[in-house]
């Protein structure tokens, strides 16, 4: 099955090669090529794989993932809360994880940094850190799910989303909220406005009462309780409030986009 | 008596000798067998982005090529395994199947079978009665099936089924049950599969009924 993984390389979307292929060939290849329906599943095939490994498979599997999607959003309770933890239970030390090695990670200047603020949006107003720390702050003790299986309990103190959505003038009947990051490769990650608008997403500023450290997302992470962690962006440099599937670093590779707890 | 003879004939051909394996049974057996693989094999590559032990599975042996992969599959083979399962616990009771073919199990009947099996004593000229380390390990894995669905399930929706997970004694402890229930299929796996090809009748019993 190593053929998935190749197919669905980051950065890397098969109708788009597909479309650059064709657009280099001469003219009469080309209008052959389309005329037989040629797609790169007939590429696959032609480099001699199984069945399974066909992307006829792998388009089933989307579909089915689309379909998680709507089960998940309609299984989706806005009122039922992750379930939270007293302080001492917190895991020590709270593991890094990401797709590059901390000394990888975005070093942020907060003196440098705003939160961009786009899309459907009364005030575009770009926040500094300084501003945002003077929004009223909430703690919570949650659990952290990652898609690897491992979990491990933080605590994450910050300005819940709704409120400062609410304050923003967002038009919270918008599909998504979508965040861009620093991470190098250009993270990003949409998250679907109902848990957006969930009473534990927060823009998380403080880890277990410090100022969110480098390895956890300096200088703002998006904590989201209801999702698994790579919904949960660190070193976040902009939000987008949005109708639009922007799509995200691992949604696009495979991950399945509602990814709800 | 030869007019007779002839509607006997007729009674016999019009009823055929009554399935072992009803058609719905294989049906949902095999379904299920598929369903079963690609869970198990998408779930090892799972497992092996966050191992519980000290192993993983070797990647010849696993579905979906790398996690995001194993998840698409693992998320769309639960439908498969989960409708298939339902119609099949539905069926089940209300055909009276687990009734009359799993139960009674009884302890003295379980000792004197698997000393009669392991003497190769055990009589399978009957293959529509079940004998009972049969009922024991059906009823037991159907059992392990419902647990390892809802493990999973609870493993799945974390917040949204906080009471399930709960009732396992948390997130962590639901991986390992999810875990063990998974070793105690591939366990009743290979056993089955052993006693099918030991015991060819009755696999062709699960294919043609008869």
């Amino acid at each position: 099955m190593g053929r998935l993984r190749k197919l669905l390389i980051p950065g890397v979307d098969k109708k788009l090669l597909v479309r650059d292929a064709v657009k280099v060939m001469p003219d009469p290849t080309r209008r052959r090529f389309l005329t037989t329906g040629a797609s790169l599943g007939a590429l696959t095939l032609l480099t001699g794989c199984d069945v399974l490994d066909s992307s006829s498979a792998e388009e089933m599997l989307k579909k089915v993932s689309k379909f998680n999607d709507a089960v998940q959003s309609w299984m989706f309770n806005p009122n039922a809360l992750a379930p939270t933890f007293p302080e001492s239970m917190v895991t020590k030390p709270f593991p890094f994880n990401a797709y590059y090695d901390l000394d990888d990670a975005p070093d942020i200047d907060g003196k440098d940094w705003k939160l961009e603020v786009r899309g459907l949006v009364d005030n575009k107003k770009s926040w500094t850190i300084d501003e945002l720390y003077q929004l009223p702050q909430v703690k919570q003790v949650t659990r952290h799910i990652c898609v690897e299986g491992w979990s491990a309990i933080g605590s994450w103190t910050g300005t819940p989303l709704r409120d400062f959505l609410k304050l923003i003038g967002a038009d919270t009947r918008a599909k998504y909220v979508w965040f861009q990051c620093a991470d190098k490769d250009g993270y990003n990650s949409p998250l679907d406005m109902e848990s957006a608008l969930h009473p534990q997403t927060q823009m998380t500023f403080k880890f277990a009462d410090q100022i969110l450290p480098r390895a956890y997302g300096y200088p703002m992470k998006i904590r989201v309780p209801t999702k698994l962690g790579f919904k949960n962006p660190k070193y976040v440099i902009s939000m987008e409030v949005t109708n639009d599937y922007k799509g995200g670093y691992w949604e696009d590779q495979g991950y399945n986009s509602f990814s709800g707890s | 008596m030869s007019s007779l003879a002839v509607s006997n004939d007729h009674a016999d051909a019009a009823t055929p000798a009554k399935a072992i394996q009803p058609a719905w049974v294989r049906v949902v057996h095999w379904i299920n067998a598929l369903a079963m693989i690609l869970m198990i094999m998408s779930g090892w590559q799972i497992y092996n982005a966050s191992p519980l032990f000290n192993f993983s599975f070797s990647r010849s042996i696993t579905l979906g090529g790398w996690l995001g992969g194993a998840l698409l599959w693992h998320f769309a083979a639960m439908w498969l395994l989960m409708v298939n399962g339902l119609i099949y616990l539905a069926l089940g009771f209300a055909t009276g199947r687990f009734r009359k073919k799993l139960l009674p199990i009884t302890p003295g009947g379980v000792i004197s079978d698997t000393k009669a099996a392991l003497t190769f004593k055990l009589s399978h000229a009957d293959l529509s009665k079940y004998n009972s380390v049969q009922k024991l390990l059906y009823t037991g894995i159907i059992v392990v099936g419902i647990v390892i669905v809802l493990s999973g399930l609870s493993m799945w929706k974390p917040v949204q089924l906080h009471w399930l997970v709960s009732l396992f004694g948390g997130y962590d402890v639901a991986r390992y049950v999810h875990f063990t229930c998974m070793a105690l299929i591939v366990a009743f796996l290979v056993i089955h599969v052993a006693l099918a090809v030991l015991v060819p009748k009755s696999l062709r019993a699960m294919i043609i009924g008869r």
